[in-house]
């Protein structure tokens, strides 16, 4: 390989809190444009701001799950540039001294192998709001709906390789700030913003000129857009030209990327600390305070179902696989007290059913309370697991508890001895020619009788039983 | 009427000898009378004030008033005031009617004073003359050639001249201290924190400071009171309680340490400015005050320092003002970059632009280290000279200008002679201390303040040293003849 791709990303988490980050203002997404902006975050003469503490222990807790220094003493600075969804001239974000500083890491894994991205500093700011080019002809529409929403920006090092490399890092971050808690991770609505700024060079030469690649909301389109852009540089060096730095967009219907800004600027942000609020002082206790509330992360579950609960490397990793998807497995196995029962039914029928009507697992219409009481016809052999699959289908219908559609169905498991005695003698009886071959030696048609045997009862008689009945009749 | 002190005000409305409405109306007559020569008030509100009246009136009679409720008062244009015009002294914001009232508004109407109007000043605070305002000059009772000082020039006229009572001013780099002393009124600018800045337009954050401007130091004190205090809404607040200003005033001086810098006294200061400072320096001893020498010898660093960092904050503070979303817009903008130009090319004034351009460029990159940050350092520097200065005294005291009131147009055209008008007042900024300006005399019919400087939180001590002053002489009774 002749060219070494260099990519570093900025992520902008918004962190889940009910108001903004300098004023009382809801960050509800989707209200009518402008009735989520108060005095403040209009930009009104005299308006101070004032932090929303709950983004503190917010901050914290990625700076310990990635284990990176945390910042004890972090300021506000300005950031000053003029723009009309900018209400004040400038946004509030941290430059010089970052909430969360370096030496974090975030581990991903390609091709079985263990690649170590750095995190060089992760910093609370606000968001602007937005400029709407196509509500008014010839005019632009300001919505401060979204100006002040708070936002941790998590900027990697340069350390990824390639498109796959960048998109499996940003995968991890995602994980990441939902099993923490500190972000929704929701891209459609913009909770979570990936900005890829790439480059390339030949191997063990100095970084080459990047280019950013800006609020791309999906991954497949992080990744085409990072290939696109790769091959972009590649031709105009290789034809002897350079790549500019610049904002360029994807365009997700054309495939191509194109230059952001008709002009290039060179931007003077004029960065100096806020003097409308105070540094954020962390101690050692608030940080203490903070670990005591870190939720098991996904590592760290997966390991511990693998050891606790017996389960295969493959199935915890795939149960650990989003936090959403742990819960409900928790939530389960809470019920059931049965990790293995549990876990194949939620990376069984439940995934199976999800992914077919594209429903996410918190929006599953069979919930994980539901799921056990169905277990529970299991557990007791109302249900043999063919059946209960019957039933579950019906569950995601919405046609009721297990029990109601069981009686409507008439689903019960037979295990009454005498009735299934009487329907394996029918079988025998029926089939005078196998019992002789089964008997001069011919084994394998025992499954021919069990097979029978359940297609008699509708499936509805306990295969064990069934088993059983026929072994001491067959060889008797 | 308006030569009586505000005790004397409240006595009669307590006692229902005096009504709210009948007070205000006085000093609404005045201003009908006086305010054309003067140019004190940007705004005056005529209606709002009677109503106002009329309902501190109405507690009166209830018998459920506070200390000051019934007392007008006119606030400088700086400061929101909920459905009344708020310009700031700028052409930007001559159409801004503010939605809110500033912290310091909404505490002196819960106390019930009736609300006469909003008073001149330079544009956006910036300036030492009330000159730079977009609504012309402010013209000094003592004198209609002089200038009132400034940025709050209007309101220590307006005190000067008997139109109001009391008046809200703001403090910056002297903005009180300074229009006191060439007005011949009282004047306090109390600790950084202490008054909340919450809807009082931003000139330079770190530095901005409100304080009370008044004839006596009682009339201070017990303005200051009402005032002063956290507000949750203004993270630079103090949380320190702040300390009632008014039960201490009557305390003996005797054996308080005053220092006296020998700085303040160098070059460049008035003889004759210098001869009625010493006086009442004398009149403290006699007292029993006792004089220490103090150093400050960092004095001089104070106004560069000054004029990179409040015009750095002040650059940034002023970019809201983009023609978006209020204020001034230019006519027919051709795009987005004509709007902002024209508008705020044409809505700011020359100073106003000429900070923002001096402030723009030290935060530019390959500057701040130079500039910006240097003069963090400075300003370090400064408060420190103050911190071990009062290891040896309780206050400082010396000259609030290095002259009295200039006259109008002398200086409008030398921005550096006028930056050094400063000279004794911007230090106690850059240190974020308590000072305050006490009428002492006059120099060639002009009056002169005295400059007491305490350390934080002494605002108690500084107006008991200033009560007892006014106690044996009686400059801050005095009145320019044509207003008497």
């Amino acid at each position: 390989m002749t060219w070494e791709v260099v990519i570093g990303l900025e992520i902008h988490a918004q962190l889940t809190t009910k108001s903004k980050i300098f004023s009382g203002s809801s960050v509800a997404y989707g209200a009518e444009p402008n009735t989520q902006a108060n005095l403040l975050d209009l930009g009104m003469p005299g308006q101070l701001p004032v932090l929303n503490q709950a983004v503190v222990p917010k901050a914290i807790k990625l700076g310990l799950a990635i284990g990176a220094e945390i910042g004890m003493r972090s300021v506000f600075d300005r950031k000053n540039y003029f723009y009309p969804d900018s209400p004040k001239g400038y946004q509030t974000s941290q430059f010089t001294y970052p909430i969360v500083d370096k030496g974090g890491v975030v581990e991903i894994e390609m091709d079985g192998e263990i690649r170590k991205i750095g995190v060089t500093r992760a910093h609370l700011e606000e968001d602007a709001g937005k400029s709407i080019h196509d509500a008014f002809p010839g005019q632009t529409a300001i919505d401060l709906n979204r100006a002040g929403t708070p936002l941790l920006e998590i900027v990697s090092e340069p350390d990824m390789r390639s498109s796959k490399e960048a998109v499996a890092y940003a995968k991890k971050m995602h994980e990441l700030v939902q099993y923490l808690g500190i972000c929704d991770g929701n891209m459609q609505e913009g909770s979570f913003r990936v900005d890829s700024n790439v480059s390339i060079r030949k191997p063990g030469a100095p970084l080459g000129t990047r280019t950013e690649l800006k609020n791309i909301n999906s991954f497949r389109f992080i990744e085409a857009a990072i290939e696109i852009e790769i091959e972009r540089q590649i031709e105009i060096i290789e034809s002897g030209g350079s790549i500019v730095q610049e904002t360029r967009l994807y365009d997700a219907d054309k495939n191509e990327t194109r230059s952001m800004r008709e002009k290039e600027e060179a931007n003077d942000y004029r960065y100096f600390p806020c003097p409308d609020l105070l540094p954020i002082i962390i101690t050692e206790a608030d940080i203490e305070a903070v670990r005591a509330t870190m939720p098991e992360l996904a590592g760290e579950k997966q390991a511990r179902y693998e050891t606790e609960f017996g389960l295969s490397e493959y199935d915890a990793a795939l149960l650990t696989g989003s936090r959403q998807m742990a819960e409900y497995f928790e939530a389960l196995l809470a019920k059931t007290q049965d990790a293995k029962l549990s876990a194949n039914w939620v990376m069984g029928a439940l995934s199976k059913s999800l992914n077919q009507n594209n429903v996410a697992i918190e929006d599953s219409p069979v919930s994980a309370e539901a799921l056990a009481s169905l277990l529970a016809r299991i557990q007791d052999n109302t249900l043999s697991g063919k059946i209960a699959k019957q039933v579950f289908d019906a569950m995601w219908k919405g046609e009721g508890s297990p029990d109601e559609i069981i009686e409507a169905q008439g689903l019960k498991q037979i295990t009454d001895s005498s009735a299934i005695e009487a329907l394996v003698d029918d079988v025998l009886a029926a089939n005078t020619a196998q019992v002789e071959a089964y008997k001069g030696g011919q084994e394998k048609m025992f499954g021919f009788f069990v097979g029978q045997v359940m297609k008699a009862s509708k499936g509805q008689a306990s295969p064990a039983q069934v088993n059983g009945v026929l072994k001491a009749k067959l060889n008797a | 009427m308006h030569t009586l002190s505000i005790k004397q005000m409240t006595e009669q409305l307590k006692a229902r000898t005096l009504t709210s409405v009948a007070l205000t109306q006085h000093y609404l007559d005045r201003i009908e009378k006086f305010d054309g020569e003067l140019n004190t008030f940007i705004t005056v509100t005529p209606e709002l004030a009677i109503e106002m009246a009329k309902a501190a009136d109405k507690r009166l009679d209830e018998g459920n008033a506070t200390l000051l409720t019934g007392i007008p008062i006119a606030h400088k244009d700086i400061f929101c005031v909920d459905g009344v015009k708020t310009t700031c002294g700028s052409k930007m914001l001559s159409n801004f009617v503010s939605p809110y009232d500033a912290n310091v508004v909404e505490k002196l109407k819960a106390e019930g004073m009736p609300i006469l109007g909003k008073t001149n000043m330079d544009e956006f605070a910036m300036g030492s003359s009330s000159e730079s305002s977009y609504y012309g000059p402010t013209k000094n009772p003592w004198d209609l050639k002089a200038v009132p000082g400034g940025s709050s020039g209007g309101a220590a006229a307006v005190i000067a001249a008997g139109l109001a009572p009391m008046a809200t001013g703001t403090d910056t780099g002297g903005s009180i201290r300074q229009p006191a002393s060439f007005c011949g009124i009282t004047g306090i600018k109390p600790t950084y924190g202490a008054v909340s800045r919450y809807g009082m337009i931003a000139y330079a954050s770190s530095f901005d400071q409100g304080g009370p401007m008044t004839r006596s130091a009682e009339d201070a004190a017990w303005m200051l009171d009402a005032m002063a205090g956290f507000d949750e809404r203004d993270s630079t607040s103090s949380e320190a309680a702040f300390n009632a200003c008014s039960a201490n005033l009557n305390d003996s001086i005797k054996g308080l340490k005053v220092g006296v810098p020998s700085e303040y006294f160098g070059e460049g200061l008035n003889a004759d400015v210098a001869k009625v400072v010493k006086n009442a320096i004398a009149e403290l001893e006699k007292q029993g005050a006792e004089v220490v020498e103090v150093s400050l010898p960092n004095t001089e660093l104070a106004v560069p320092a000054y004029y990179v960092l409040a015009p750095a904050e002040a650059s940034s503070n002023l970019s809201r003002f983009d023609a978006v979303r209020y204020g001034y817009r230019c006519e027919n903008p051709v795009d987005l970059e004509d709007l902002y130009t024209r508008s705020r090319t044409e809505g700011f004034g020359a100073e106003v632009q000429r900070r923002i351009m001096v402030g723009a460029y030290a935060l530019s990159a390959g500057y701040y280290d130079a500039y910006y940050l240097k003069a963090q350092k400075l300003r370090r520097v400064v408060r420190d000279d103050f911190s071990k200065a009062f290891q040896n005294c309780d206050i400082i005291v010396g000259p609030v200008a290095p002259e009295p009131a200039f006259n109008i147009g002398e200086k409008s055209d030398d921005p550096i002679s006028m930056y050094l008008a400063d000279l004794y007042t911007i230090p106690v900024n850059l240190a974020g201390m308590p000072g305050m300006s006490v009428p002492a005399g006059f120099v060639d019919g002009r009056p002169v303040g005295l400059h007491l400087i305490g350390n934080y939180h002494s605002e108690a001590k500084l107006l008991n040293v200033a009560h007892q002053y006014q106690q044996t002489t009686d400059w801050h009774t005095q009145v320019p003849a044509a207003y008497k």
